[in-house]
């Protein structure tokens, strides 16, 4: 089977293959996560258990962990605090079936990073687990963003392409600087709602949607290159020449 | 009745009935030896008044005459019937005169009152007691043995003043204490009678007032176990009278009537899950089948694979949605209430929605302004409202006239209104209006729409745990939404 995300591979450029560690009880899940890892890319190494994960996290070298929240002998979030208080501080994805606004909070508090309820599609699943990785989050302090002709002053809100300056509103301009920060990388509809709109429900339409092709209008037209590329299946992508 | 008696010391009334007969039956004990005690003090005092009074009528007579006058009224009085007891006898003891015959030895060494009761025999004893004994003993066919006995063998037994005269001779005068005696046995006669008698009325009691209690308690256990069987239409039985049971049953049926409901609420859910979920479950699982059925072409697999994905994507948001209306229902967690502006809440989603409602052809409009803070979760708010002008915008279109969505924010009489209005054909019959609330319900009209049908209860449930409503209006033309938050007190 194959992903929907992975298959057209030439549009997707992630920073490079990353070592992932997935602590999941669900054998098939775990299995299945592992194949389709390693499928986009990445190296993956699997826990049964919360006992064993919190082993291999504390002495692996990791990019990012998928740590499911519900395992017997020891749950995600002992096992998340345990290596936040041991100073490991490799980004965390908590899975769960509890997706509540409360399960979700205690999930972050508890020491992770993002939070995805199941069941989930893995293009979601990989497109955060990408953003999370640690050494791809490096831009957090550039004020600066630029990709391709396309260039987001955070300092002045200014947006300008091929010296052209371009008028957004407000929250286009947090769209897009969401969109730059992550250039190369895939990002969901509800990465966009949960970063940009910090609303963590499924709207009935797609709004989202909308507001990207909005966006897009504003960076692409009059450009004969496209920058802001749909990923089928999955999400969006800001991507230069 | 065929219960044993331990079966039956396993009702509570009989055990009641028990335990109170013996408190009855403890306290009157007391009381009546109290009152034997007292009333046998008494007599003992009474006693003495009349000796000391005879010893007074006694000296005045020897006072008067000397020894012949007493002697003479002695044996006077010695010879009436019923007469107290009287003995004169010399120094020596020896009886010289009196109607005492003999007795108990030592009873004249000393002077004063007698310490205890002592026995006596009178002249002529015989006839005279069996006489005077007659009619008391008629009543009762087996006289008091003991008291017989003890009369056989030491005679009467009396109490006296023992006198010296001043000539050494010994004067005494007694009382026989058979009166007393009598008065012991019929106390005590009596007594077991009570005694008998509140057993009785005991075993009454049990019978009329604690079977009858009983009998009640026992309809209520069958009509609950009948209730428990599955007949939840089943009541307990009132009878009318008003009293304790009564009471009971009436607000154990309130009870069951609350249960019965949500019992149907439960039901109402369960088959609009079954159908909603199932509907789309069959198509996923029949579209799946014909795919590996037929012979395909790689795209065909594609597109199948892709419809199935999409439509398990449906079915995961109408899942979510149910499980978050229950626990909203069931009393959502507050622990992540907070303050929330309204104001900006209702900003934010009009803005969110603004391109699409642009796209569709209708214009949104907010009319915000002022500040409008409530306690509560801003998540869940911008999700109710969402979902409401979501379909706004999706009814507005099928307007006579320009489609518009007017969002309103306003404080009326200690609440604030969050309106969402269209201006499409709206639900012109009230009955549906009340109805689109429910879960799963979708009106005919909007049946063609996609969605679950659980966004206006969503809505609803997220109100519910705002301590807020969510009415449905009429509009002119089109539908107003109404979200009434209750106001804050501090400002």
């Amino acid at each position: 089977m194959q992903m929907p995300a992975t298959q057209p591979s030439s549009e997707i450029a992630y920073n490079g293959p990353m070592k992932i560690l997935v602590i999941e009880d669900d054998r098939e899940a775990a299995d299945y996560l592992q194949k389709a890892f390693t499928e986009a890319g990445h190296t993956a190494h699997v826990a049964g258990d919360g006992e064993t994960g919190f082993a291999l996290a504390d002495a692996g070298d990791y990019d990012v962990m998928v740590i499911d929240r519900m395992m017997p002998r020891r749950d995600g979030l002992s096992v998340i605090a345990a290596l936040r208080s041991r100073g490991n501080t490799t980004p965390v994805l908590i899975l769960s079936a509890l997706g509540e606004v409360d399960d979700r909070v205690t999930g972050l508090r508890a020491g992770g990073d993002d939070y995805l309820t199941k069941p989930y599609a893995f293009s979601e699943l990989l497109a955060r687990v990408e953003v999370l990785n640690r050494r791809a989050s490096a831009k957090e302090a550039e004020t600066v963003y630029r990709v391709g002709d396309l260039e987001l002053d955070r300092l002045s809100h200014s947006v300008r392409r091929a010296a052209r300056e371009i008028t957004l509103q407000p929250r286009e301009f947090r769209l897009l600087e969401y969109l730059m920060r992550h250039a190369g990388q895939v990002v969901t509809r509800t990465m966009l709602l949960e970063n940009v709109w910090d609303y963590h429900f499924d709207p009935q339409t797609n709004v989202i949607d909308v507001h990207v092709s909005r966006l897009r209008g504003k960076i692409e037209k009059g450009f004969d290159k496209p920058i802001l590329h749909t990923v089928r299946g999955a999400g969006y992508m800001l991507k230069g020449g | 009745m065929a219960l044993s008696v331990p079966a039956i010391m396993k009702t509570t009334a009989a055990r009641l009935s028990a335990l109170y007969l013996l408190l009855f039956a403890l306290c009157a004990v007391l009381l009546v030896f109290y009152m034997t005690s007292l009333s046998a003090r008494m007599l003992t005092a009474q006693t003495q008044e009349t000796i000391n009074d005879e010893v007074l009528g006694l000296a005045r007579a020897y006072q008067r005459g000397g020894l012949p006058v007493l002697v003479r009224v002695v044996e006077a009085r010695s010879r009436q019937p019923g007469a107290n007891l009287y003995l004169i006898a010399d120094a020596n003891g020896q009886i010289l005169t009196g109607n005492v015959q003999s007795l108990e030895p030592g009873v004249l060494e000393n002077e004063g009152w007698t310490t205890s009761p002592f026995s006596y025999q009178r002249f002529g004893e015989g006839e005279l007691e069996r006489l005077r004994n007659l009619p008391a003993d008629k009543g009762t066919t087996q006289p008091d043995q003991s008291d017989t006995q003890a009369q056989g063998e030491k005679g009467h037994n009396a109490i006296a003043l023992v006198l010296r005269l001043p000539n050494q001779m010994i004067m005494l005068v007694g009382r026989d204490l058979g009166e007393p005696e009598r008065f012991r046995a019929v106390i005590r006669r009596s007594l077991m009678l009570a005694l008998g008698m509140m057993g009785l009325g005991g075993l009454l009691i049990w019978f009329f007032v604690g079977r009858a209690a009983l009998k009640r308690i026992d309809g209520v256990s069958e009509a609950s176990r009948r209730i428990m069987g599955g007949d939840l239409s089943g009541r307990l039985p009132v009878t009318g009278a008003g009293d304790e049971f009564d009471r009971l049953s009436e607000n154990l049926n309130v009870m069951l009537a609350r249960i019965a409901t949500l019992n149907e609420g439960l039901k109402q859910v369960s088959d609009n899950i079954a159908h909603d979920l199932k509907t789309p479950l069959t198509r996923l699982r029949n579209r799946a089948e014909a795919t590996l059925s037929g012979k395909q072409k790689t795209v065909d697999y594609r597109q199948a694979l892709e419809g199935t994905i999409a439509e398990s994507d449906q079915l995961i948001k109408t899942f979510n949605a149910i499980l978050m209306i229950s626990r909203l229902e069931a009393g959502y967690s507050s622990e992540h209430t907070n303050r929330v502006d309204l104001t900006a809440a209702v900003r934010d989603v009009v803005e969110l929605y603004e391109p699409v409602a642009e796209e569709a052809g209708v214009s949104l409009e907010a009319e915000v302004s002022g500040a409008f803070v409530v306690d509560g979760n801003r998540e869940l708010i911008g999700q109710a409202l969402s979902n409401i002008v979501d379909n706004a915008i999706k009814y507005s279109t099928d307007s006579t006239s320009r489609p518009a969505v007017r969002v309103a924010l306003e404080r009326t009489h200690g609440e604030i209104r969050l309106s969402v209005a269209d201006n499409g054909q709206g639900i012109p019959d009230d009955a549906d209006r009340a109805r689109a609330t429910e879960r799963f319900v979708r009106l005919e009209k909007s049946r063609s729409q996609p969605g679950s049908g659980l966004g206006l209860s969503l809505a609803k449930a997220v109100m519910t745990f705002h301590y807020g409503r969510l009415d449905l209006l009429p509009g002119n033309p089109g539908l107003t939404v109404v979200m009434s938050f209750p106001a804050r007190e501090d400002h």
